[in-house]
C-alpha cells in the first residue's frame, strides 16, 4: 500500500502532538485566530481597534487570576482565594477613598492585607502541609468574614470606586490600548521573566514535577511556597482593583464571577493542575480566548447560561486533549 | 536469612475491642456529636429563649447544606472530589419547582422520582468523564459544574417556580414532639436509606477501597473505573436530593448554585473524611454542618456581627487541617 | 486429572510487551503442568513481574497467546482472572489499608473458613478480622494475602518473592505451604530469589534473562548451576575490570571526611560506626534490610537518627534537611530514578536543580555559565542528551547519569551512593565505576552501598559489612571477592566453609530490595490500570 502516506499522515499527526505538549502557544494562537475568525464572519465589520481594545481590557484582569492559578498550580496547587482576595483588595481601597491618606493609602493598605493572607495561606500550605485547595478555600471564608465585617463598619463613611482607579482599569488611549496594560505589561514580563531566568521560577517547577527530587537537592519547599501564595495574593489584589476600576464597583463578590473562569483559562492555556508543566504564556492566550469566546457567544445572541455550558466543556475538551498528548511515553 | 524484627501475629480477637476499634474508628464523629451537645447547651446558656423556634430554625437550615455534604463525602471516600455539587444542585431544585408549579401531588412525586434519576445520570456523566479522560477529577468538576449551572439558567432564567405543598410539608416543621425537626428526620432517613445498604454491600467496600488504595484495590478484583463512576452516580444522586431539600425548604428553584459545593467540602473535612481518601463516613459531615451552623448563630447570640461566622467557618477549616498534619507528624516521628 | 490434551494448566507462549523504549518481555513463555510448583526465574529485569502481571490481567500484552487448561483466553482484569482461578500475591501485600481483614475477605469474596484453616496452617493464629489492615506489621499482611489467595483455591497461583521480608520460621510454614499443593490438579508459580527455597519446593524452573525464556529445567539437586548459568548468560563473570584503581589516599594524617559513630535509628539500624577518607571509595555490603537504608537516609539529611554521632570533617554534624546534608558537601545518588528526576523537565533543568535551592540564589541565573557547568557535566558522563527536552524520554542509564551529573557539575567532596547501577545497561555500569574512580583520585570521598557484590573488588577500597544494623566486618578492597563478602554479609565465620545452600544464594545476596524488581521493569511497569490517575497528586 502506499506506506509514504501513511508514514506522512503518521508524520502529521506525531507533530502535531509535539506542537501541543512542548509549544501549546502555537496551536492556542490558531484557535484564538479562528475564534476571531468566525466571530467577524457572524458579525462582520465588528473585528476592529476599537473592538480588540475592549477584548484586551478584559482579558487583563482575568489573564492576572489566572497567573495566580498558574503559578500555584505549577507546584501542583491551586489558589481559591483570589476571589476573595480580589474583591477585598477593591472594596478596601474604595472604602479608604476619603481617608487622609487618599488612594495611595488605600492600595497600599489592600495589597498590605493581601500579601498578610497570603502569607497565612502559604505558611498552611508550606509548613503545615495543608492541601492548597482546603488552605485557599478556609482562606477565602477568612477573608470573605472580614471583608462583610468591613463593610459594615465602613458604610456610613461614603465610599467609591476612585477616579485613578477607574482611569487605569477602564481607559483607553485613542479607544484602543486600554490603560490596564500599565500595569500588566509589566507584570507580565516580571513572571516571563520569573519563570524561565529565575532560579525560584526553576524551583516552582521542581516542586510540582517532584516534590521528593526537590527536596533531595536541598530545595526547602515550605520557603518557595509562602513565597508563592504571597505573590499570588498580591497578584489577585492588582486584579481586583483594575476589575473594580473596570466595572465601577467595589463589593465583597465583585470578582467571584472570575474564579473559574481563571481557573480555565489557566487549564486551556496548558498549565497542569498535577504541577510542573505550563508557563504564563499559555495562559495569557486563554485567558483571550475565554474572552472571545465570551464575545462571540454574545454576538451569537447566546447570553450566559450557554457560555457557561460551552466554557464547561471546552475546558474538559482541552484537558483531555493535553492529558492524551503528555501522558504518553 | 533477614532478620525482620517487627512482631508478628496479631492481638486476639474478643468483643470488647470489636468495640474499642470501632469506638477508635469513630472518634471523630463521636467526638464530634459531643461537641454538638456542648454547642447546645452552650448556646441554650447564652440565650435562654433557644428553644423549638431555635431548632426548628436549625433543622431547616441545614438540610440542603447537609445533603450537599453527604454528597462529596461519598466522591472523597471514593478518593475523588466534586466541585460541581452546588451546580447540580441547582439544576435539580430548577428543574423541580419548574416542573411542580401548578402541577397535582401526583405529578409531584412523578418529577421527585424523575429529579433523582436526573441526579443519578448527572453523577455518572461527571464520572465517566473522570474515568475516560483521565483529567483530574478537580478539573473535570469544576469544568462541569459549569455546565450544570448553565442548563440550570437556560431552565430558568430567575428564580421562581413553586414546590408541591406535600413536600414543603415533609421537610417543614416539627415530627410529633415539637422538638424534633423534620428536617433532621428526613435528612437522617434519607441518608440512611440509601446510604447504610450500599456501605454494607460489597460496592461499598470497593468505594473504600479505591480510595483507600487503587493499585491494591484493582490487584483485588475491583473494577476502578466502574467503582468511581459510581461514586460520582451516588454523589449526583445525594445533590439532587439536596437540590430537591432546596426547593421544598424555600418553596422556589434558584438557578444560581449557593455556596454549596466549597462549604461541602469544609464539611467533609471537619466531619472526618480524610482527602486522601479511603476514611471516614457520611455521617461525620453531617454533624459537622449541624455544628458550623450553631457556631453560625451563636455568634448572632453572642452580638458578634453575623459576618465573624463565616471567618470562624475559614479559621475552624485551617486549624483543623493544621491541627490534622501535626499530629500526624508527631505520630511519624514516634 | 480434568488437564486437556496437551497435560498442561496454563500456557502462555511468546508474550512481549513493551513500555515506550523499554523492552519488558521480548519472548516470554511460560507451560505450566497440573500439580506442580513451577519456579519462574531471572534476574532483575529479566521480566518475571511483567509477565506475572500479564497473566493475572494487571497489564495488556503487546502480543502472545495465553491458555488456560488448553483453551485459548484473554484476561482484562485483576477481577477476571481471579474468577478464571488465576490469582497472584505480589511483593506489596494488595490488601487495602482502610479497611478491615473481614471487609478486605469479602471484597475479594474469599470464603471464611478456608481463610483461617490457611491462616493457621501459614503460623498466624488469632487473628482479630475486625483489625484494619494498616495497623497490622507487613509480615502479617503478606501471611494474610497468601491465606485469603490459597483459601479460594485458584487452578494457578502465583507467589512473587513471597518469602522476601518474612521472619524465618514463617517461611518455613509458607514453603510447607507451598509444596502441599504437589501432586494435586492445581499449580502454584513459584518467584523467588533464594535458590535453596526453589530447590526445596519447585518441580521445574523456567527461566528468563532479557524478557526471553531462556530455559526451562528440571530442579534435581545440581540444577542451581545450571539455572545460574543461563540467569546469567554471557555476561558471567566477564565484566572487565576498572583501570587504574590507585592505592587509597587513606592516610592517617588527613582527618575522616566523614565519621560515624555508634549511629543508630528505630528497629533496623543498631550501631553503626565507620570513617570515611578522603580519596578512597568506601563500599558498603548487606543483604536487604539491614539498615543501610536508615544509614543513608540519615546521612543525606533525610532522616534524624535516634542516637549516636556524625561528624563531618571533623566537627559535629546534625541535619534537619537534605538542604543541611548538601551544605556540608555531603550529596545523595539514589538507586530510585523516580525519587531524582524531575521527569517532565529538561536535562539542564534537572542537572542545574541544586545551584537555586537557596534563598540567594532565587534571583536571575547567569544562563551561560549555567549551560557551561551543564555542558561539562554532560560531556563528562557522556549523557545522550538528545531527547533532553524531558528526562523521562531518556533510557534509564541516561537517567542514572543525569542524577549523578547533578552533584558532579557543582564540585563533589562526598557523594553517597545508593545503588547506583541498580536496572541499569552494563556499559553505564562501567562508566559509573569509572568516574567515581576518577572522583575518588580527584580528592572525593565515595560511599557507595551496593547490591552487586562484584562491583566492591572492581571499585572500592575498602568495605564494611552491615548485619542485623550493625558492622559485622571490614575487609579490603582487593579481598573482597564475592565469596568473601557473601560470607559476611550472611555473618558466617570466614573460616569455616561456605554451606552449600548459601553458595547458591549468590543471587539472594544480590537481593535488590522489593521496589527494585519493579522499578528495573521500566517505566509504567506499574502502572497496571489504565483507569488509574493517582488519586493523592491530583488534588
Amino acid at each position: 500500500m502506499n506506506a509514504s502516506a501513511r508514514a506522512n499522515k503518521w508524520l502529521t499527526a506525531v507533530t502535531w502532538r509535539r506542537l501541543l505538549r512542548d509549544r501549546p502557544i502555537v496551536p492556542l494562537m490558531g484557535l484564538l485566530a479562528i475564534l476571531v475568525l468566525v466571530i467577524e464572519l457572524a458579525d462582520p465589520g465588528i473585528v476592529s481597534p476599537e473592538w480588540t481594545g475592549v477584548i484586551v481590557r478584559a482579558s487583563v484582569p482575568l489573564a492576572i487570576l489566572a497567573g495566580c492559578q498558574t503559578l500555584t498550580m505549577l507546584t501542583g496547587g491551586i489558589d481559591l482565594s483570589v476571589a476573595a482576595i480580589g474583591s477585598m483588595a477593591g472594596f478596601v481601597t474604595a472604602t479608604l477613598v476619603h481617608s487622609p491618606g487618599g488612594v495611595a493609602e488605600g492600595i497600599i493598605v489592600a495589597l498590605a492585607a493581601a500579601a498578610l493572607a497570603g502569607l497565612l495561606t502559604g505558611i498552611g500550605v508550606g509548613v503545615f502541609r495543608v492541601h492548597p485547595l482546603i488552605m485557599t478555600l478556609g482562606m477565602s471564608f477568612v477573608v470573605l468574614g472580614l471583608s462583610n465585617v468591613w463593610q459594615l463598619q465602613m458604610v456610613q463613611t461614603g465610599a467609591g470606586v476612585p477616579d485613578s482607579l477607574r482611569w487605569i482599569g477602564s481607559s483607553t488611549l485613542a479607544q484602543v490600548v486600554p490603560y490596564n496594560l500599565l500595569v500588566f505589561i509589566p507584570l507580565t514580563l516580571l513572571i516571563l521573566l520569573g519563570l524561565r531566568r529565575t532560579g525560584y521560577g526553576r524551583l516552582l517547577y521542581a516542586i510540582g514535577d517532584n516534590p521528593v527530587a526537590a527536596r533531595l537537592s536541598g530545595t526547602r519547599a515550605w520557603q518557595v511556597l509562602i513565597v508563592l501564595y504571597v505573590i499570588s495574593a498580591v497578584m489577585a489584589a492588582i486584579a481586583g482593583l483594575l476589575i473594580s476600576g473596570l466595572t465601577n464597583t467595589a463589593s465583597v463578590s465583585l470578582v467571584d464571577t472570575s474564579l473559574l473562569p481563571a481557573v480555565a483559562a489557566a487549564v486551556i492555556g496548558g498549565t497542569s493542575i498535577l504541577g510542573g508543566r505550563g508557563g504564563f504564556g499559555g495562559t495569557i492566550v486563554g485567558a483571550l480566548i475565554l474572552t472571545v469566546l465570551t464575545a462571540l457567544l454574545t454576538v451569537l445572541g447566546l447570553p450566559e447560561p450557554t457560555r457557561q455550558v460551552v466554557f464547561g466543556s471546552i475546558i474538559v475538551v482541552v484537558a483531555a486533549a493535553y492529558t492524551r498528548v503528555t501522558s504518553e511515553s | 536469612m533477614s532478620a525482620v524484627t517487627a512482631p508478628v501475629g496479631a492481638p486476639p480477637a474478643n468483643p470488647a475491642r470489636t468495640v474499642m476499634s470501632w469506638a477508635q474508628r469513630s472518634s471523630w464523629a463521636i467526638g464530634l456529636v459531643g461537641l454538638l451537645a456542648i454547642l447546645l447547651v452552650f448556646t441554650k446558656i447564652i440565650q435562654p429563649s433557644y428553644g423549638v423556634a431555635g431548632i426548628q430554625g436549625l433543622g431547616i437550615s441545614i438540610l440542603p447544606l447537609g445533603f450537599a455534604a453527604v454528597a462529596q463525602a461519598v466522591v472523597v471516600i471514593a478518593g475523588g472530589i466534586d466541585l460541581s455539587i452546588g451546580s447540580m444542585m441547582a439544576l435539580t431544585s430548577v428543574i423541580a419547582a419548574t416542573l411542580m408549579d401548578g402541577q397535582s401531588a401526583e405529578f409531584g412525586l412523578a418529577v421527585v422520582a424523575g429529579v433523582l434519576v436526573l441526579g443519578l445520570v448527572l453523577g455518572a456523566i461527571n464520572g465517566a468523564l473522570v474515568v475516560v479522560t483521565r483529567v483530574p477529577d478537580i478539573v473535570v468538576t469544576l469544568a462541569m459544574s459549569f455546565v450544570w449551572a448553565g442548563f440550570a439558567l437556560l431552565v430558568r432564567a430567575a428564580p421562581g417556580g413553586a414546590a408541591s405543598p406535600w413536600l414543603m410539608n415533609l421537610v417543614i416543621g416539627p415530627f410529633g414532639n415539637p422538638w424534633i425537626p423534620k428536617a433532621a428526620i428526613v435528612l437522617v432517613i434519607v441518608v440512611a436509606v440509601i446510604w447504610i445498604p450500599i456501605a454494607r454491600s460489597r460496592m461499598g467496600l470497593s468505594l473504600y477501597a479505591v480510595g483507600s488504595n487503587q493499585l491494591a484495590a484493582f490487584r483485588s478484583g475491583v473494577p476502578i473505573g466502574r467503582t468511581k463512576i459510581v461514586a460520582y452516580a451516588l454523589t449526583g444522586l445525594f445533590a439532587a436530593v439536596g437540590g430537591l431539600a432546596l426547593t421544598a425548604s424555600t418553596s422556589i428553584g434558584t438557578p444560581v448554585p449557593g455556596p454549596y459545593t466549597l462549604e461541602s467540602v469544609a464539611a467533609v473535612v471537619l466531619g472526618g473524611v480524610s482527602l486522601a481518601g479511603g476514611r471516614g463516613g457520611v455521617f461525620g459531615p453531617v454533624v459537622a454542618v449541624m455544628v458550623l451552623q450553631i457556631i453560625q448563630n451563636d455568634m448572632t447570640f453572642l452580638s458578634f456581627d453575623p459576618n465573624f461566622a463565616l471567618v470562624a467557618q475559614g479559621v475552624i477549616l485551617i486549624g483543623v487541617l493544621i491541627l490534622g498534619s501535626v499530629l500526624e507528624s508527631r505520630r511519624a516521628r514516634r | 486429572m480434568t488437564a486437556t490434551a496437551t497435560g498442561l494448566l496454563l500456557e502462555a507462549t511468546d508474550v512481549s510487551k513493551i513500555y515506550g523504549a523499554v523492552v519488558a518481555l521480548k519472548a516470554a513463555s511460560l507451560a505450566v503442568r497440573p500439580g506442580e510448583v513451577h519456579a519462574l526465574m531471572g534476574a532483575n529485569g529479566a521480566g518475571k513481574s511483567t509477565l506475572v502481571k500479564i497473566l493475572t490481567g494487571a497489564v495488556h500484552p503487546d502480543s502472545g497467546r495465553i491458555a488456560v487448561r488448553g483453551r485459548e483466553r484473554t484476561v482484562h482484569s485483576p477481577g477476571e482472572a481471579r474468577r478464571g482461578g488465576l490469582v497472584s500475591v505480589y511483593q506489596e501485600p494488595s490488601l487495602i489499608p482502610d479497611l478491615d481483614i473481614r471487609a478486605n475477605l469479602r471484597l475479594t469474596d474469599t470464603p471464611l473458613e478456608p481463610f483461617r484453616h490457611w491462616l493457621t496452617q501459614l503460623g498466624i493464629e488469632n487473628l482479630d478480622l475486625s483489625s484494619m489492615a494498616r495497623r497490622l506489621p507487613l509480615a502479617t499482611l503478606r501471611i494474610v494475602d497468601l491465606a485469603r489467595a490459597l483459601a479460594i483455591e485458584p487452578d494457578v497461583l502465583m507467589l512473587d518473592e513471597m518469602t522476601a521480608a518474612l521472619p524465618a520460621n514463617l517461611t518455613q510454614r509458607v514453603l510447607e505451604a507451598v509444596a502441599s499443593h504437589r501432586g494435586g490438579d492445581r499449580s502454584i508459580i513459584f518467584i523467588s530469589h533464594r535458590l535453596i527455597e526453589i530447590a526445596s519446593v519447585c518441580d521445574r524452573a523456567t527461566v528468563l534473562r532479557e524478557g526471553e525464556t531462556v530455559g526451562v529445567v528440571d530442579v534435581t539437586p545440581g540444577s542451581e548451576e545450571r539455572i545460574i548459568e543461563l540467569m546469567l548468560g554471557q555476561i558471567a563473570g566477564e565484566m572487565p575490570a576498572v583501570a587504574g584503581r590507585t592505592a587509597a589516599h587513606r592516610a592517617s594524617v588527613t582527618t575522616p571526611r566523614i565519621s560515624v559513630r555508634g549511629l543508630a535509628s528505630g528497629t533496623k539500624l543498631q550501631d553503626v560506626s565507620f570513617e570515611l577518607h578522603p580519596g578512597e571509595v568506601l563500599g558498603v555490603v548487606a543483604l536487604e534490610g539491614q539498615g543501610q537504608d536508615e544509614l543513608f537516609d540519615i546521612l543525606a539529611g533525610s532522616q534524624r537518627p535516634s542516637s549516636g554521632e556524625l561528624l563531618v570533617d571533623g566537627s559535629a554534624a546534625s541535619f534537619r534537611h537534605p538542604a543541611d546534608a548538601i551544605r556540608a558537601g555531603l550529596v545523595y545518588v539514589a538507586a530510585d530514578r523516580a525519587e531524582a528526576l524531575l521527569m517532565q523537565r529538561s536535562v539542564r533543568e534537572n542537572i542545574a536543580l541544586p545551584f537555586t535551592t537557596r534563598v540567594r540564589r532565587w534571583g536571575l541565573i547567569d544562563l551561560r555559565a549555567e549551560r557551561e557547568t551543564v555542558d561539562a557535566a554532560v560531556s563528562r558522563l557522556q549523557i545522550d542528551a538528545r531527547a533532553g527536552n524531558e528526562v523521562r524520554r531518556l533510557s534509564g542509564g541516561n537517567q542514572q547519569k543525569v542524577t549523578i551529573a547533578r552533584w558532579v557539575a557543582g564540585g563533589v567532596r562526598t557523594m553517597l551512593c545508593f545503588d547506583p547501577t541498580r536496572g541499569i545497561d552494563i556499559r553505564t555500569k562501567q562508566q559509573i565505576y569509572l568516574l567515581l574512580r576518577d572522583l575518588a583520585e580527584a580528592g572525593a570521598a565515595v560511599l557507595l552501598y551496593t547490591s552487586e557484590l562484584k562491583e566492591v573488588q572492581l571499585v572500592c577500597d575498602r568495605a564494611i559489612v552491615i548485619f542485623g544494623g550493625r558492622v559485622v566486618e571490614e575487609i579490603s578492597g582487593t579481598d573482597a571477592d564475592e565469596a568473601t563478602l557473601l560470607r559476611a554479609a550472611y555473618h558466617l565465620r570466614s573460616d569455616a566453609a561456605m554451606p552449600e545452600a548459601v553458595a547458591a544464594e549468590t543471587v539472594a545476596a544480590e537481593t535488590v530490595a522489593p521496589r527494585a524488581s519493579d522499578a528495573a521493569n521500566g517505566p509504567g511497569a506499574e502502572a497496571a490500570p489504565p483507569e488509574q490517575a493517582d488519586p493523592e497528586t491530583s488534588r
